[in-house]
Formats: structure tokens, C-alpha cells, sequence
């Protein structure tokens, strides 16, 4: 059951006695209480539990916590440094790019993973990277503002 | 847990009032609350409110308050909740505006049933509407307080002092001031809202009225933001619960002799609620699957093409509503008449959060962190699941994912939350699955809309027989000049005749307008095809709203609407509504693959006209958000079942608006400051259906009358219009 897994989260080493077999989302929000990645439907189809792992943003409800070992994972608690919000962080806030903010976090991270590939991506590019993570309130165009918004700046 | 994550606001100095099972008096009350100054202040609610307000240790004369700290900090306690409609931002600053404060000194305390006052619930486009005017004379008189106490203390008249940013100073002699703060120190004042103290005219707004970045943005963006499914307690269990395979189902046997072996897994079986639970929610998951159960599944009885069959038959004789002229008159006067049927399957509200709740008893007492849109009939629902007085549970309602109607009165998780956290007298969560989450929602009703409608020579709307299956008459009522005109109603939305919904129905943005409003826009664009009229033209004939006029002229002007009778194959239509208040003129601008059958909607302009706008930005992220959204209902969106089983369990095959459905979307608010402001939540989602059904038939000449346009019923329409051409 238990086997030692170590990984670097949000830039710091972590090391877990865990069954593998165990999904990187609940490990994420149970034992190391970072619940900011979100459960939305449990079978990769609505991105809520995007995290990036090394620079591919990926469904952390698919993924067992084995796959991460000696890999960087980043959650969106990881984006902020020293109380200064990530330029995407800031660009979402400022453009509206949210409204319930549950599939907020999901959307930052998969559009992190983008930026950090592709830093001045076109509109196109930003649709189609986007098009698997959902948002139920709609606010689907201050979203790819925010992106756009964030990329000029970096 | 960590200090960092922000639950919905940090109540400052405000201790839960103890539940003693009587109301305080007021008294006690204010004793409890500590010093500062007060304002009361009763919600009306459309009347509703009044003889159901029960208090919860407060006294019965109020149902929201403010309070002004000595630290100069303003806290306004409401029971409404904040689901991503942005209510925590606007009416913090009306409150602001009202104070002259900063938007940023104001605390929201909102949703917990021990530390605000009663509220019905979050619902129907009416915060804004009617607790605002409520806050903002609160607020109002509020500053008149502050203002006399500060007269009195600076020996000046109250005409020669100004207030800005919570400082009171001589307008003439700005170095003599004292702030609010000061002078809520040692306080103990309370006021009932009496109206004396009037809220401000617009033209001296200084928040109101101006776009503010959300209160919540930074908590939502940086994942802090807590949710009811990030609560975390020591000892805490994840349960996961035994779902019939169909509705109607029953429970012939069960065997959890194997779950209960799986290490650390506690088993539940209680008054038909089979639950096993762990420490972690994935071997909760795993051990449920070791639950042998024997289910009797009725055969089934309809499905999702046989519905409306059986709506019509249930539907009864139905009520008549709104009622002018004679409508045998109507039919008389008509040179052509027109008889359509819409339809409207199943919609599932699909918020990203599924339904989550937390339960813990210590003391006595319960207490439930619930991702609901109806806290305090909830406490009450709570209580008598698990016996224990009213005053006994607390809810409390953290941000919330999304709720479109689904989280009012939707309650089977923090129920079953609760009655595990009593049988296990530990901690627990109940978080729906996705499939749960479809299985157990209470849908937007499948309904039906049949129109008799004639015009006469002169190309006015004579007739208008209007019959809803099973929505209600949401949206439905004529603003039309039609003589005789007639709404009869058949079933409501949620419950109407026994056994019409062949499952929990509810409220679904704008409950029935939906359909309503696609059913009437389709047919006046039937009745405008036929008479060879542009549709806009058409319109504007047959009506003299005001209102109305101004909210299509203005869509029309921006989209650079040009005159034409449909089908002109150019793709446009129009449809407009009423909703919440709110007057709504959309047009859009479609464009279908012949061979799939995929219809895209490439551009969208809204109109709206709300009365007076708190938060211009706000107000048009919903209006944006409706667009989107309405787009699913139209175009994708539907529950698909057989009998009681609900064969639509993901996001797989319930499609709802992705990045590649974004049309180009403009909105415009067309200003009306003579009236206070009306709903903005919903108004903008009732036309979406029938603007694209217009579209569509400007487009093709193929009218549809079922929603959603299915890529596969698009080409059906298309085939069948071949067909009647050759």
C-alpha cells in the first residue's frame, strides 16, 4: 500500500508515504490541504483539477499521485509569490475573468501551462488550449481577455 | 487547515448568538453584539417573507443589519449568499456610496443562519432589487447617525459638515474631523430603519454606478477562496452513498459485509441511506463498490422523446392567467391565423460545484458548512432530519460554485451529511459526483407551448391563445398590443398537477421563461415570415412598450439591423423579453454546417434596459454570462432518460458552451435612471433560444420548434424542407 513518493510542489520538496495508486487531486486536497484544485467531475472532462506537472498542464483526477515522483508539480497556490499575484492571477481579477471561481483555478493553471510554452499565443491558440476546461458561469470572454491581457504583459 | 484560505468574509467581533431556543430580545441582542452603531432593517420579499421571517435567537423585527465598529469598519449581515453573481461586490457598494466610505472598509457576512438574520433565500434576480433599496436607506440613515453624533461632538451644525471616506469634517475647515470610528466608539446606538434619512440622488453616486473590481477576485484567483468542500475538521470522514440505478427504484436487499471489512471503513445503513465512509474519499469510492445491492426497477414509462405526450395529458385543464378581450373577437378579426407547438426537454444545472456539505455535531449542536442558495430553509429542513431544534443547527454557506437555481432548496446532501455526522458522531462530507450531481438535480421541467395566433389586414396581432405545459407563465405575459389575448397555464415549473414531472423539477435561471419566451418569439417571427415584414419592423408595430421600443432600437443599432423579410438567408434574427424587471432585445447572427448539421452562433448583440445600474461591469458580466450559457439550452443542452434512469452522467454527453461556442458578443446597457434597478441575474439568458431559432430560419427557411437544435434535429429540419421543395 504504502510506498514513499517524493516530488517538488509549488517549488518545495514534498515527501509522502502514500498508496500510488491514489489520485494527485485527493492527495492534494486531503493530506496536503491544498484545496484550491477542484473536483468538478471527476473523469477529466471539465478541467477543475488542472495542475501543471513539470510544463503540461494536466487532470489531476487522473492522475495517480506515482506518475509525479521527482517531478514539479505547481497548483495555483503556487503562482503567487511574496503576496504578488501571478500576471495571469492579476489579468483574471482585473478583466472579470471569473464570477463563482470554481473553475477558476483550473482555467489559471491550464492557461499558466500555455503561457509558459507558447508566451504570446494568438487568439486561436488560446481557444483551442482552453476548450477542455469548462465554465458554467459563462464568462468565457474575460477569460481569454485575461489571457490575452497576461501574455502582452510578460 | 491552512490560516490563508478565505471563507466568504472573516466576521469581524461577531460571535455566534447563543442558541438558547427563544428569541432575544432586543436588548440582549444588541448587548451581544458588542458596542458601535446599528441599523435594522426589514426585506420585504414580493410579501412573501413576512409571516414566514423566524428568527434564530434574533428578534422578529428586522432580517438584515449594518453595524458600525469602533474601528471604523462596516459590517453588513445579510442571509443572501454569493454564488458568483457578484452580490457581495454591488452591495457592498451601495453600502459604500451610501456612507461614504471606501467599497473596501465594508464586510460582508452573509449566509450563516447564526450570524444573520432570516432571508428566504438567493434567488430570482432579487438582491439587488429589493434588498438593495432596503441596504442603501440603512446605510443612509446610518450616516445621518454618524453625522449628528459628529455635529454634536465638533459643536458645528450638521449643514456645515461633509463626510469623506469615513471621515466627518468641517466642509469650511477640513482639519476639524473625527472619523467614524471615533465615533462609534463606546456606542451602543441602535436604529430601526424609519425611511426619515433619504438614499442619495444618482448624480451624486460615487461607487454606485461605476464598474469596481470584485471583492472576491483575489480569494477566487489565488485558490484561497474556501468553498464548502474545503472545509477541513480533525477527524473528519468522506462519505460516499448507495444510489438506485433509476428513480423509482427500490431496495430489495443489501450486503455491505464486504465494505465493512475494507480497512478504516465505516458502514451506515440507516432508514434506506446506505452509506460508507472514510478517511479518504477514494477508498470511500473504492469500498462502495464492494456494496451488494438488489434493486426492483420499474419498467420504464417514457423517455425523453415521449415526454411531451405525457405532459399534455397530465396537464389537466389548467388555470387561466393574464386575460384581455375575447378571443373568439381575435379570431374574427384575423385575415391569417397560425397554430405552433414548442418544446423543452430536461436541462440539468451543471454548476461546477456538485451539491457539498460538511456536518459536524459537538455540543449538542449541528453544524453544516453547505454549498446552498438557501441557507435558513435549509437549518429548518436539517433540524427535523436529524431532531433537533431549529436553534440547534447552524449553516453556514461558504463561496459558493455556481447555483442557477440548482442550490435553492436542493438539500439531499447537507441532509444525509448531517444524519451520517449523527450516526458517526464524527465530522463528515457528503460531495455529489458528477453522475450524482445529474442523477439527484432537480431539472429545468421539459415543458410545452401551443399558440393560436392571428394577425388581421393591417398586419396587427389580433389573437394571441397562449398554452404552457408544466413551466408556468414566466416571461410568458403580453406586452404586445394583442386585444384578445389569453395565458393558460398548465402545471408550474416545479410540482403543478401531481405526477406531471417525472422528476424533481426546480428552479433553473429564469424557471419557465425560458421556453416562454422562445415559444412566443418563434411564433411572432412565424406570424412576420408570413406577412412578408421584417421581423423587427413587425415588431415594433405591435408594440408601444417604451421600454420594449428602446431596448430593440438600441440592439438594432448597434448590429446594424437592415431591413429584410425572412428567410433572407443572411442568418439574422431578433427576439426580446421581459424578465425580472428587466426589458431584453438580443440579435444574433447564425451560420450551420448543411452536411453535420452544427449550428454556430457567430455574433450576438443584447440590449438591456434595467432601470438604475449599480455595477455597469457586473450587470454586463451577466449579461455576457447569460448569453453563453443560454446558448448550452439551445443548442446542446439536454437530459436524456428512459424510465427513471438518467442516462446523462458527465460532461461527455452533457454539452454545455465551450470556448469554440463564443460568439462575438456585444451588450448594451440602454440607461433608464428613472427607475430603481430591476434584476440583472437572469434577463439576458429568456431570449436566447428563439433569437437562434429566428436565425436560423432567416438563414434556411427551416423553422424549429424543439430545443435544443441538436445538430441531428437541424438536419432533419433542413431534410424536411428539401423535401417539401421538390
Amino acid at each position: 500500500m504504502g510506498e514513499s513518493i517524493s516530488f517538488r510542489l509549488n517549488g518545495k520538496p514534498v515527501q509522502l508515504d502514500v498508496d500510488g495508486d491514489r489520485t494527485l487531486l485527493w492527495v492534494l486536497r486531503t493530506d496536503l490541504g491544498l484545496t484550491g484544485t477542484k473536483y468538478g467531475c471527476g473523469e477529466s472532462y471539465c478541467g477543475a483539477c488542472t495542475v501543471v506537472v513539470g510544463k503540461e498542464a494536466v487532470r489531476s483526477c487522473q492522475l495517480p499521485v506515482r506518475a509525479v515522483r521527482g517531478k514539479d508539480v505547481t497548483t495555483i497556490e503556487g503562482l503567487e509569490r511574496d503576496g504578488r499575484l501571478h500576471p495571469l492571477q492579476e489579468a483574471f481579477a482585473d478583466a472579470g475573468g471569473l464570477q463563482c471561481g470554481f473553475c477558476t483555478p483550473g482555467m489559471i493553471m491550464a492557461a499558466y501551462a500555455l503561457l509558459l510554452k507558447t508566451p504570446k499565443p494568438s487568439r486561436d491558440q488560446i481557444l483551442a488550449r482552453m476548450e477542455g476546461n469548462l465554465c458554467r458561469c459563462a464568462a468565457h470572454h474575460r477569460i481569454v481577455t485575461a489571457i490575452e491581457q497576461a501574455s502582452a504583459k510578460a | 487547515m491552512s490560516d490563508e484560505r478565505v471563507p466568504i468574509a472573516a466576521p469581524p467581533a461577531a460571535a455566534p448568538l447563543p442558541s438558547g431556543g427563544r428569541a432575544l430580545r432586543r436588548r440582549d441582542f444588541i448587548k451581544l453584539l458588542g458596542g458601535g452603531i446599528i441599523v435594522l432593517f426589514n426585506v420585504d420579499l414580493l410579501d412573501l417573507a413576512a409571516q414566514e421571517v423566524r428568527t434564530n435567537g434574533y428578534p422578529a423585527d428586522f432580517n438584515a443589519y449594518l453595524r458600525i465598529g469602533n474601528n471604523g469598519r462596516v459590517t453588513v449581515y445579510s442571509g443572501k449568499i454569493e454564488m458568483g453573481q457578484g452580490v457581495v461586490t454591488s452591495l457592498a457598494q451601495m453600502a459604500a456610496d451610501e456612507l461614504d466610505v471606501s467599497v473596501e472598509s465594508i464586510d460582508m457576512v452573509m449566509g450563516d443562519t447564526d450570524l444573520c438574520p432570516f432571508d428566504r433565500g438567493t434567488y430570482g434576480s432579487m438582491s439587488t432589487r429589493f434588498f438593495g433599496p432596503a441596504l442603501r436607506a440603512a446605510a443612509a440613515e446610518a450616516r445621518a447617525v454618524l453625522v449628528a453624533l459628529a455635529a454634536e461632538q465638533l459643536k458645528r451644525p450638521k449643514e456645515a459638515l461633509a463626510v469623506e471616506a469615513g471621515v466627518v469634517f468641517v466642509a469650511s475647515d477640513p482639519k476639524v474631523r473625527v472619523t467614524y470610528g471615533q465615533l462609534a466608539q463606546g456606542q451602543k446606538l441602535v436604529r430601526t430603519l424609519d425611511g426619515k434619512a433619504v438614499a442619495k440622488p444618482l448624480s451624486r453616486f460615487k461607487v454606485m454606478g461605476k464598474p469596481h473590481r470584485r471583492l472576491d477576485a483575489r480569494a477566487k484567483v489565488t485558490g484561497k477562496a474556501l468553498y464548502a468542500g474545503d472545509v477541513r475538521l480533525p477527524g473528519m470522514l468522506y462519505a460516499r452513498l448507495l444510489r438506485p440505478p433509476a428513480h423509482g427504484a427500490t431496495l430489495k436487499g443489501v450486503d455491505t459485509s464486504a465494505a465493512a471489512k475494507a480497512p478504516g471503513v465505516v458502514v451506515v445503513s440507516q432508514d434506506g441511506m446506505v452509506a460508507v465512509l472514510h478517511a479518504d474519499p477514494e477508498a470511500a469510492e473504492s469500498a462502495l463498490r464492494l456494496v451488494k445491492a438488489d434493486w426492483e426497477v420499474p419498467p420504464p414509462a417514457f423517455d425523453d422523446e415521449t415526454v411531451f405526450a405525457h405532459l399534455l395529458e397530465a396537464g389537466g385543464e389548467g388555470e387561466e392567467g393574464e386575460k384581455r378581450g375575447d378571443l373568439a373577437a381575435g379570431e374574427k378579426a384575423a385575415s391569417s391565423l397560425f397554430d405552433g407547438t414548442y418544446e423543452d426537454g430536461y436541462g440539468a444545472h451543471a454548476a461546477m460545484e456538485t451539491h457539498t456539505a460538511l456536518a459536524h455535531l459537538a455540543n449538542g449542536k449541528m453544524t453544516v458548512w453547505s454549498s446552498t442558495q438557501t441557507p435558513f430553509p435549509d437549518q429548518q429542513a436539517i433540524a427535523a432530519a436529524v431532531g433537533l431544534p431549529k436553534e440547534q443547527v447552524r449553516v453556514v454557506t461558504p463561496f459558493v460554485g455556481g447555483g442557477f437555481g440548482g442550490k435553492s432548496g436542493a438539500r439531499h446532501q447537507a441532509l444525509e451529511a448531517a444524519r451520517l455526522a449523527k450516526a458517526t458522531g464524527r465530522p463528515v462530507q457528503v460531495c455529489f459526483t458528477r453522475e450524482e450531481e445529474f442523477f439527484l438535480d432537480t431539472f429545468r421541467p421539459a415543458a410545452v407551448v401551443k399558440i393560436r395566433s392571428g394577425v388581421d389586414g393591417s398586419g396587427k396581432i389580433c389573437l394571441w391563445d397562449y398554452h404552457v405545459w408544466a413551466a408556468g407563465s414566466r416571461s410568458a405575459e403580453q406586452f404586445y398590443d394583442v386585444p384578445n389575448s389569453v395565458i393558460r397555464t398548465y402545471g408550474r415549473w416545479g410540482g403543478g398537477t401531481p405526477k406531471m414531472h417525472l422528476f424533481a423539477t426546480g428552479p433553473w435561471r429564469a424557471p419557465g421563461a425560458n421556453v416562454n419566451v422562445f415559444a412566443r418569439e418563434s411564433q411572432v417571427d412565424v406570424m412576420a415570415a408570413k406577412l412578408k415584414a421584417d421581423p423587427l419592423e413587425f415588431r415594433l408595430a405591435n408594440t408601444s412598450d417604451k421600454r420594449m421600443r428602446s431596448v430593440l432600437e438600441a440592439a438594432a443599432k448597434r448590429f446594424g439591423w437592415k431591413k429584410a423579410a425572412a428567410p433572407s438567408g443572411r442568418g439574422v434574427g431578433v427576439a426580446c423579453g421581459i424578465d425580472a424587471g428587466t426589458y431584453v432585445a438580443l440579435m444574433a447572427e447564425v451560420k450551420v454546417d448543411a452536411a453535420t448539421g452544427k449550428l454556430r452562433v457567430t455574433r450576438i448583440v443584447c440590449a438591456q434596459e434595467m432601470g438604475i445600474v449599480i455595477n455597469p461591469d457586473g450587470a454586463t458580466m451577466q449579461m455576457e454570462g447569460c448569453l453563453m450559457m443560454g446558448l448550452g439550452y439551445t443548442l446542446s443542452e439536454e437530459v436524456r432518460f428512459q424510465g427513471g434512469k438518467i442516462l446523462t452522467r458527465n460532461f461527455d454527453t452533457y454539452e454545455i458552451p465551450r470556448f469554440s461556442a463564443m460568439p462575438a458578443v456585444e451588450t448594451v446597457l440602454v440607461k433608464n435612471d428613472e427607475l430603481s434597478p430591476q434584476g440583472g441575474g437572469e434577463p439576458a439568458i429568456v431570449p436566447v433560444g428563439a433569437v437562434v431559432a429566428n436565425a436560423l430560419f432567416d438563414l434556411t427557411g427551416a423553422r424549429l420548434h424543439r430545443m435544443p437544435f441538436t445538430p441531428a434535429r437541424v438536419r432533419e429540419a433542413l431534410a424536411a424542407l428539401r423535401k417539401a421543395s421538390s
